[in-house]
């Protein structure tokens, strides 16, 4: 396929994940601050702050200015309206490749969002918004995984959705183990709420909640789709798929990092990385953002020497 | 005593009896009571149906459109919104015995035009013949000097022709104008016949209606007879502007259907005169251009300098014969209105016969004596801008007031060369279902004509109306509407 369909596809589908990502973390910060706790407000919306817009944070959050600059901030380029928004800017200029349901639902998302209005202080309606965004998350999903051929461009939709999120989930456990304050038994149903885990991990570890077991279940459980090592065995998936339709593409560089990232979540059990969380959880995203780099050398934005077909 | 019945509670009887008819030809009525004979079936369908039932069958024809997306923009109004193009729900009917004299005459005149366009890229016989003034031709605002010489694939420089044709009081079909670089509306004629057969599928079946479908293959297979030689398995494309532009529908559609790829000129690489396209599997080579973009914002390097919408070095990959183009570059010159005045002459030259199709009489502003003539009855005219298309730069004299035609009378004073004029003439009625009931508007034709290893126009074509009451302004980009055309069997 074109090579900027194919870039197109991606990123309509990394910035709709990154909208969902932030609508999770959201609605659970907006639930947890109702309840006191170690924590204080602050704390915790610094917390989604900087696991939603790093670099953009500083210490002195706004509690009160959070909320609506995460939702919707015209000019950050995280808010969830802007997300959506470039999702489906991605998505209309493919619209041929993508099937009309999921353009209609991705447009009619886009204006229901948009069409709430956002005013500072008005959490209702930001968490309104949230709750779309969730709500056609899912939907999108499904539509997208029942109306589409699963060929390139799908692979390349399963591409986009699963780095995001391997780099959400990444950011977003390295903002909740921070070394030097223990989160207490509510933090943690938030962090599990923020990747609509709590259920699942309940069922699989019992409702104790140990920071060791949630670690293990976030970062390296294959079944749950909210984990890394869930979202890198995916985006395994889908470039051996890719590359299998383009033989004779140089894809060495891109199957090593992404090999290289699967064995850093395949072969270590938690109590060998909890310690050193940080920099693991920073070697991850290093290396997706690697990844990233290397799909779009290989198959975007390559020079033309060398690349020539018949 | 009459009782006046609201429109909508009206069946179809009573609806047309009140169609009234002025001096043009009416395609489907001789009088009020005799529809034409190829007419008769709707006339009785129409004249069966209740009130309300032609408004329900209009509501699911709109919604067909609707939901498939079919839409068009309209500039001209203050935002250029994107509207779901208006169609008539009644169908044009066209004899056989019609269709024949049109299709002969169409090809005719595309086969002398092609050889014109030719003769005038390389050796202008036929303007030292002074059978076409070269200061006409080499004043053209498509002339392209870039082009003389350069050799095109098999000789075929009109790929895909739209020539408008209507029918005068008289009855028979003359030619309004051609459109040589970029016609569009195909896809708009190949979604309206699918609504069709889905509102009218009895009428349809019993009036043995000519197929339309296999354009999109007669196209691509039109398109890959220019393939460059020894690339047996040719790669055609799709050139579009992108999303943004008012025909983007029709370029994906036709993609889609012909089941080539749609690029834009950012997804193209000229290497050593040879264009390729940006994959993912790698750079993939295009020999085949079916270019949706105009001349001038094909190549940077060329022509427009700021043009984003084409690629640098296509036009020396198509001087070097590595990709064709269709239709090919400055075709322009052989649709310019001033032109249009000789093509019958240019009908005589290259092929010695009288054109089958006549054209409508034109009278060009740079001839003084014709501009006189004209200027000063200026209310009887059609006066156009030769080089403008879509409906633009015309006055139209019936329709004008004093003020429009003294602006208009100093606009061609001050560029003679720019302007031709024609009379007035009264194009054809057809019913339409406006508002609720049926009522005449002025129509035209529009026959798409492929030229590949032969000629081929697919049986009917667009056939444009006017949608404001007495306005003879069909151009969709002005607010014109189209209805399916039925060509019949025998």
């Amino acid at each position: 396929m074109l090579s900027r369909v194919a870039d197109s596809l991606y990123w309509m589908s990394r910035y709709f994940e990154r909208a969902d990502n932030a609508s999770r973390v959201l609605k659970a910060t907006y639930n947890l601050i109702l309840n006191p706790a170690k924590f204080s407000t602050e704390e915790r919306w610094f917390r989604a702050v900087s696991s939603l817009a790093p670099g953009a944070a500083s210490s002195n959050v706004d509690p009160q200015r959070a909320l609506f600059l995460l939702v919707a901030d015209t000019e950050g380029a995280f808010s969830v309206v802007n997300c959506i928004g470039a999702a489906r800017e991605n998505a209309r200029q493919v619209r041929e490749e993508i099937s009309s349901e999921m353009w209609e639902h991705l447009n009619r998302l886009f204006h229901d969002v948009t069409g709430i209005e956002l005013q500072p202080n008005d959490d209702a309606g930001a968490m309104r918004a949230v709750s779309l965004v969730r709500e056609g998350s899912y939907r999108f999903s499904g539509i997208t995984a029942a109306t589409m051929n699963h060929d390139e461009a799908w692979h390349f939709i399963q591409l986009g959705k699963y780095i995001e999120r391997a780099c959400n989930l990444s950011v977003l456990l390295d903002a909740y183990f921070v070394v030097d304050k223990h989160a207490d038994d509510l933090d943690w149903v938030g962090l599990l709420s923020s990747c609509a885990a709590f259920e699942a991990y309940c069922k699989a570890c019992t409702a104790e909640l140990k920071p060791e077991r949630i670690a293990n279940f976030l970062l390296l459980k294959p079944e749950f789709p909210y984990s890394v090592r869930y979202s890198l065995d995916r985006m395994h998936e889908a470039l051996t798929s890719i590359s299998n339709l383009s033989l004779s593409r140089r894809t060495e560089k891109v199957e090593r990092l992404i090999g290289r990232l699967q064995s850093m979540v395949a072969y270590v059990q938690v109590d060998e990385i909890i310690a050193e969380l940080h920099k693991y959880l920073a070697a991850i995203t290093e290396q997706c953002r690697e990844l990233h780099a290397a799909v779009h050398e290989l198959y975007i934005e390559y020079p033309i020497e060398g690349a020539f077909r018949t | 005593m009459i009782i006046e019945t609201d429109a909508s509670n009206r069946g179809g009887a009573e609806t047309l009896r009140r169609y009234e008819l002025d001096g043009a030809y009416d395609e489907m009525f001789r009088t009020v009571d005799h529809p034409r004979k190829q007419y008769r079936l709707l006339h009785n369908l129409l004249l069966s149906l209740g009130p309300g039932e032609l408004r329900r069958s209009k509501h699911e024809a709109d919604q067909s459109f609707f939901n498939q997306g079919i839409t068009f923009t309209v500039y001209g109004n203050d935002k250029g919104t994107e509207r779901i193009f208006p169609h008539d729900l009644l169908p044009r009917i066209i004899t056989a015995a019609e269709w024949e004299r049109i299709e002969r005459g169409l090809t005719q005149r595309i086969t002398a035009l092609n050889l014109f366009l030719k003769d005038v890229y390389h050796e202008e016989k036929i303007i030292e013949d002074g059978v076409v003034p070269g200061k006409v031709v080499y004043t053209c605002k498509h002339y392209r000097r870039g082009m003389r010489g350069i050799k095109v694939p098999r000789d075929v420089y009109l790929t895909v022709v739209g020539t408008d044709l209507i029918r005068n009081p008289e009855g028979d079909f003359v030619v309004l104008e051609d459109n040589l670089r970029v016609p569009s509306g195909v896809s708009y004629m190949l979604t309206s016949r699918r609504v069709m057969k889905q509102i009218f599928p009895g009428l349809f079946q019993k009036c043995r209606v000519r197929p339309i479908e296999q354009y999109s293959q007669e196209l691509l297979s039109t398109l890959r007879f220019l393939a460059p030689e020894g690339r047996s398995e040719p790669t055609v494309v799709l050139l579009t502007p992108g999303a943004y532009n008012s025909a983007y529908f029709e370029h994906a559609y036709l993609a889609r259907r012909m089941g080539i790829e749609l690029v834009e000129g950012r997804d193209l690489v000229v290497h050593d005169n040879v264009v390729y396209m940006r994959t993912t599997f790698g750079l993939q080579r295009v020999d085949v251009i079916y270019r949706r973009i105009d001349d001038d914002y094909l190549d940077p390097l060329v022509f427009e300098r700021g043009s984003a919408l084409g690629a640098v070095g296509l036009f020396n990959a198509y001087r070097a014969g590595n990709v064709a183009f269709a239709n090919a570059l400055g075709t322009g010159v052989a649709d310019d209105k001033a032109i249009y005045a000789y093509v019958p002459k240019i009908i005589r030259y290259y092929l010695d016969q009288d054109p089958i199709l006549e054209s409508v009489e034109t009278l060009l502003m740079s001839d003084p004596a014709q501009r006189d003539h004209v200027c000063q009855r200026l209310e009887e005219y059609v006066v156009k801008a030769v080089g403008e298309s879509g409906g633009y730069g015309m006055l139209i004299g019936p329709h004008s007031t004093e003020q429009e035609r003294s602006e208009f009378r100093e606009k061609i004073n001050a560029q003679p060369r720019n302007y031709i004029a024609q009379p007035t003439i009264n194009l054809s009625t057809a019913p339409c279902f406006v508002d609720g009931t049926i009522e005449p508007r002025h129509v035209d034709l529009r026959p798409y004509v492929l030229y590949g290893e032969k000629i081929t126009i697919v049986p009917g074509g667009l056939t444009r109306v006017a949608l404001r009451k007495g306005s003879l302004v069909v151009n969709s980009s002005q607010g014109g509407g189209s209805k399916d055309t039925w060509v019949l069997q025998n």
